[in-house]
């Protein structure tokens, strides 16, 4: 038993690394640190750099284009990706459609969708909730008919990200009424362009445009954008879901942003001394970065039992849980330390040739962004009250 | 709105603090102070003290007792009594089974029952939870079956708080088992001399010695024993804990224990040269324990308030209990950890009143362990904390 | 990276299981804590027998060269059996303090003995007004001709009631609290003039108020550096805190499968209570904090052999998690048992007693936290 890498690893770490410092570009970097929303243009140079190293999809297995890394190798990658501030890509084709895919695909499909999500050519989102279906995903009523060639899609959407930026989407719409909800449900590509698509902005509480709702009036899907067998749709989301759950954590981010934090406090003054040494303060900065700790050991438990070819073990399933609370303390804890600054609030500033000085220091906007925005996450990808019913009945057999 | 007490008020206040100061006993004084056993005979010289100036039952009504306080003045009453170094009074006859009497009974019963609970003649004990009946009290098993003038009681009782003393028990049986359950259950009055009836402790886990199983084997009880009429006992039950919110919340003992760990966390050393008060992590945690009873005691103003106005109480007092034993729960565990490595011996004798060693350690680390471990119960008992939530959904919120 | 058991460490983990398993029940356990010594001679010959006692040692030392992650292992399943005997103060705290500071006569002189199970041993490290300081000591040891005179009072030294020998933390200089001027020395536990005042703990333990009164000890007593040795101690206790959190794990587990066994059988309402979604999530966050506990642990057990710096900050946040967590699932535990949890009947009461001990035992939450917060 030992926690440090071989000097494999840590030579592969050092080619990661100059890579970053070499490629990243720095002004991508310092949105990200900002806690920016980025533009669609943002990402996807930030994909086309990545794809160009054939590093866009590292969990792919080789043959679609993935980069035959062991799950160490991942872990570090993204470790370094985090520490040089790099951009999220759009997890929607890499980490989601595309795995479906090339794991439920026919071959014209692969053939098809591969390539532009590997090269962040085409941008997808992802369409599963909607008004009436949000933790209860399986009463969805976004209908699908056959009609010839096609599908005739009918149905409402929502909390769509991206889908302002988007060429695809994966959807989830209900083919059968017959018989149980889970069973009447298919997974189809849907081409954004389709007439009878509109896409709807939804303002979130941080100000921002990332999510939407997506309406759908007789749109026309051709039959060959069915993802495996009809009816099976619930089957392929679930698989989905399942999918890379070490990295949802968000550990190597989290551990920059607690970095973030300890500066900004310790630039923040409160009674002639830093924010930092302030007693009660700096124990929760620790209490977080404690909890930090105890995921990342429990997320490396889970990889180390990946590694050696035994799947994820029960512990993987609080990654999600605990990863999630932990953004919302760090980036509260952000918002605290910036003091009355975390109240001036200019969406302006986040667009790209605003050159105006910020009100207080340049980190309080972002920090306020986060915060809010990051409300989301707890909610988002499975509720964690969901994530909790899941454990009880799958791991606690309640 | 005003947060002061009126002038007759505030004489008042005076007069129970001064009552209290000259006639509560020092020896029972004493052993409240350092957390050792309060005995049956200490409990009832001071219910007889206050019984003799006419307080052992600030809510009754004066036909049958009561001082015919105003609310403010139950509660001026309730807070000066806890935040006196004073014996808890032993609720299950002055404000358990004594209200279902003077509400539900027949003048026999009154005439009988109710002068013995007010001299302490009688110690009444509470037969509710049983083995497989807890959170889910309507499913109790402990079957009276009627025979002749008499009901024959087959059954157990458990968490039955100090049934060693009891000389009474009011006790919820199964008279019909044909109905739904609530609507079977009989509430009835059981001497605990009767033949058949066994007591065994239950050992707590802070080694404690205060609840027991109570098992009826063939107990004959009166007819005349029962409550009001035979199948209404969970009303009369529910009536109960409806009753005495008064104080539930426990406000003042708990401002009168945060004192304390102030004094101890004065006495204690932090290790840096300075004392452990002077740990900002430690006066942290009590500052938001202190602020979280200040809440509660606002909380429990408002709602007396709202009764002084005539407004019925609600399942706002299930809130009460909630936050209450809440606060209890953290001011144990704050007193425990404030004594550091001293929370650890345990010297079973030391709770007796005889003991005469020296303590080890400070004489108030004994206690701090077995109390904090004690008081895990009181989110446990009197409808857990859970039940409690279900109740405000249920009740306040409508969920 | 890698969090694989050698073939050796699997069978240990084996062997000491089976014996909590099959040896150690509830009622077994019960019987030793309330015995005249509080453990079991027997089982302490058996320790010995099956090479447990010397897991930690160096081979030349005549142990059999384990490590921390041995050491984790036999902690984690004495968790599970809430073992009593003094394996703790004698292997980890005062055999470890022997094995990497002792002079080779000292070595030769206790190691063997220790893993044949001879010798016993406690770590006297806690004074009265010290709270968690390791340096606040007012116990002295004073030169005198070629040996030292110790006087002073220990607190709550574990095990001391059937240590054939003691080892105290004195000043031999500087002032109360002073980094310099600490000492150590391995003292008789029948030494002239040191006396006992022996108790049971809330827990189920055996610990002493030590006194020393003029105890006389030789040169060859003292352990490590005259004066220096607060070093020395602080690695002491971070191997026991490391120890302690790896039982502590394994006490949280039993509480978990137990809690998790009554939600499911327990009847309330006409069903297993475990199906109440309330109650279902609370059990999820026993999961949750059983699993960090795990992980914090084993980081903690993979750290302790790093330079002072790194094992101090990986021990303290591992005492921290520890901690929070034993005081989450002890706390539940109890709660979700309802009155059952409150009964010393129930094995229940006692797994989160000895939680809430190892809580406060070589420093508690807000103490590691501030250690951490602050380095």
């Amino acid at each position: 038993m030992d926690l440090t890498f071989t000097e494999d690893e840590q030579a592969f770490r050092e080619t990661v690394r100059r890579f970053l410092a070499d490629e990243l570009p720095q002004d991508l970097a310092r949105k990200t640190e900002g806690g920016w929303h980025l533009e669609k243009e943002d990402v996807a140079r930030w994909n086309r750099i990545l794809h160009a190293k054939g590093w866009s999809a590292p969990a792919w297995p080789e043959e679609y284009g993935g980069t035959g890394w062991s799950p160490v190798q991942r872990y570090i990658f993204n470790e370094e990706c985090a520490d040089a501030w790099a951009p999220i890509l759009s997890p929607f084709g890499l980490s989601m459609v595309g795995p479906v895919i090339y794991t439920f695909g026919s071959d014209e499909q692969k053939a098809k969708y591969l390539p532009p999500i590997l090269s962040g050519e085409t941008f997808w989102c992802q369409g599963y909730s909607e008004p009436g279906s949000g933790s209860d995903l399986a009463s969805l009523k976004t209908r699908a008919v056959r009609d010839g060639g096609d599908y005739v899609v009918n149905g409402h959407k929502i909390w769509t990200t991206q889908a302002h930026w988007a060429d695809m989407m994966f959807c989830l719409v209900r083919t059968d009424t017959e018989g149980k909800p889970q069973q009447g449900i298919s997974f189809l590509l849907i081409d954004m362009t389709s007439p009878g698509i509109q896409v709807k902005p939804i303002i979130t509480i941080d100000g921002s445009h990332s999510v939407n709702e997506v309406f759908f009036d007789d749109v026309r899907v051709p039959v060959e954008n069915l993802i495996g067998q009809e009816g099976m749709g619930w089957t392929y989301a679930k698989f989905l879901l399942g999918h890379e759950r070490t990295l949802i954590a968000g550990v190597s981010v989290s551990k920059k942003r607690i970095a973030q934090l300890k500066r900004i406090a310790g630039a923040e003054r409160q009674n002639g001394a830093s924010l930092l040494e302030d007693t009660s303060f700096r124990n929760r900065v620790a209490e977080a970065e404690i909890s930090l700790q105890a995921l990342e050991m429990t997320s490396l438990r889970s990889l180390a039992s990946e590694n050696a070819g035994k799947g994820p073990g029960p512990e993987s399933s609080i990654l999600k849980i605990r990863g999630s609370e932990l953004q919302q303390t760090i980036s509260g804890l952000l918002v605290e330390a910036v003091g009355y600054y975390a109240g001036p609030y200019e969406l302006e500033r986040f667009e790209d040739g605003w050159n105006e000085e910020p009100i207080g220091p340049d980190y309080a906007q972002g920090s306020m962004a986060m915060h809010l925005y990051g409300r989301a996450s707890t909610i988002y990808g499975g509720s964690n009250e969901i994530q909790r019913n899941v454990i009880a009945k799958m791991i606690l057999g309640l | 709105m005003d947060l002061a007490f009126t002038a007759e008020e505030r004489a008042f206040q005076e007069d129970v603090r001064s009552f209290i100061r000259d006639n509560l006993p020092d020896d029972i004084r004493h052993k409240v102070e350092t957390g050792k056993t309060v005995e049956k005979d200490d409990y009832v010289r001071w219910q007889r003290i206050l019984n003799g100036r006419g307080w052992l039952v600030p809510n009754w009504p004066t036909e049958y007792g009561g001082p015919g306080w105003t609310a403010a003045q139950k509660y001026i009453f309730a807070t000066e009594l806890g935040a006196s170094p004073s014996p808890r009074l032993i609720p299950f006859g002055t404000s358990m089974v004594g209200p279902v009497i003077y509400t539900f009974g027949n003048a026999e019963q009154k005439a009988h029952y109710l002068p013995r609970i007010l001299s302490s003649e009688d110690w009444w004990c509470q037969g509710y939870s049983e083995p497989g009946a807890g959170s889910d009290l309507a499913s109790l098993k402990t079957r009276a079956v009627r025979d002749g003038d008499h009901y024959v009681v087959n059954g157990s009782k458990t968490w039955t708080t100090l049934a060693q003393y009891a000389d009474m028990m009011f006790c919820l049986v199964r008279t019909d088992s044909e109905v739904k359950p609530q609507q079977g259950i009989s509430f009835i009055l059981i001497d605990m001399n009767s033949p058949g009836i066994d007591v065994r402790p239950i050992v707590t886990i802070d080694g404690g010695r205060e609840i027991n199983t109570v098992f009826l084997d063939d107990v004959r009880v009166p007819a005349e024993n029962l409550i009001g009429e035979e199948g209404k006992g969970w009303t009369y039950a529910k009536f109960l804990l409806g009753h005495e919110r008064m104080n539930i919340a426990g406000v003042p003992t708990s401002k009168r224990k945060i004192a304390d760990i102030k004094d101890i966390a004065r006495a204690e050393a932090d290790g840096a040269g300075g004392a452990l008060m002077d740990d900002m992590t430690f006066r942290r945690k009590l500052a938001e324990t202190e602020i979280k009873l200040q809440a509660l005691e606002y909380a429990e103003l408002r709602m007396l308030a709202a009764e002084s106005a005539g407004k019925a109480p609600g399942a706002e007092a299930s809130l009460l209990k909630i936050r209450g034993t809440e606060v209890q729960q953290a001011i144990t565990e704050l007193t425990m950890e404030a004594v550091g490595y001293y929370a650890n011996p345990y010297v079973a004798e030391s709770f007796q009143a005889g003991w005469n060693e020296d303590p080890i350690g400070p004489a108030y680390a004994g206690p701090a362990a077995p109390v904090y471990f004690n008081w895990r119960k009181s989110s446990i008992y009197g409808g857990s904390n859970e039940i409690q939530r279900n109740i405000i959904a249920k009740m306040v919120l409508g969920l | 990276m890698d969090f694989n058991f050698t073939s050796e460490q699997q069978l240990l983990q084996e062997s000491v299981e089976r014996f909590i398993q099959d040896e150690y029940d509830f009622d077994t356990r019960r019987k030793l804590a309330g015995s005249d010594d509080g453990f079991s001679r027997d089982n302490w010959a058996k320790f010995a027998e099956l090479g447990w006692l010397g897991v930690s040692f160096s081979e030349d030392d005549g142990g059999f060269g384990g490590g921390p992650v041995d050491t984790m292992i036999v902690m984690e399943a004495f968790g599970k059996g809430l073992v009593t005997e003094p394996y703790l103060p004698t292997v980890v705290l005062a055999g470890g303090l022997v094995s990497r500071h002792g002079s080779d006569a000292q070595k030769a002189d206790i190691i063997p003995r220790i893993v044949e199970g001879e010798l016993m041993m406690a770590f006297a490290f806690a004074e009265p007004h010290g709270r968690f300081n390791l340096a606040d000591l007012h116990t002295t040891a004073t030169a005198d001709g070629g040996g030292y005179v110790i006087s002073g009072h220990k607190a709550v030294v574990y095990g001391a009631a059937c240590a054939g020998k003691i080892i105290v933390s004195a000043r031999t200089g500087g002032d109360v609290r002073d980094s310099d001027g600490v000492s150590l020395f391995i003292v008789d536990g029948d030494a002239d003039g040191l006396s006992r005042r022996d108790y049971r703990t809330v827990d189920g333990l055996r610990a002493s108020e030590v006194t020393l009164d003029n105890v006389r000890v030789g040169a060859d007593a003292v352990l490590g550096p005259v004066g220096g040795a607060l070093p020395l101690i602080e690695e002491a206790i971070d191997y026991g805190t490391v120890a302690v959190c790896a039982e502590a794990v394994g006490a949280m587990k039993v509480l978990h499968d137990a809690t998790h066994e009554y939600l499911k059988t327990r009847q309330q309402f006409g069903q297993p209570i475990g199906k109440f979604q309330v109650l279902q999530h609370r059990m999820v966050d026993m999961f949750i904090n059983y699993e960090e506990a795990k992980s914090m642990a084993l980081m903690a057990t993979l750290r302790v052999d790093d330079e002072p710096a790194v094992r101090a900050q990986a021990v303290s946040a591992a005492k921290v998690q520890i901690g929070k967590s034993g005081r989450f699932v002890g706390q539940e535990s109890v709660q979700l048992h309802g009155g059952m949890g409150m009964t010393d009947e129930l094995n229940v009461g006692s797994y989160f007693k000895r939680l809430t001990m190892i809580e406060v035992l070589f420093g508690n939450t807000d103490y590691h936290l501030n250690k951490y917060a602050a380095a």
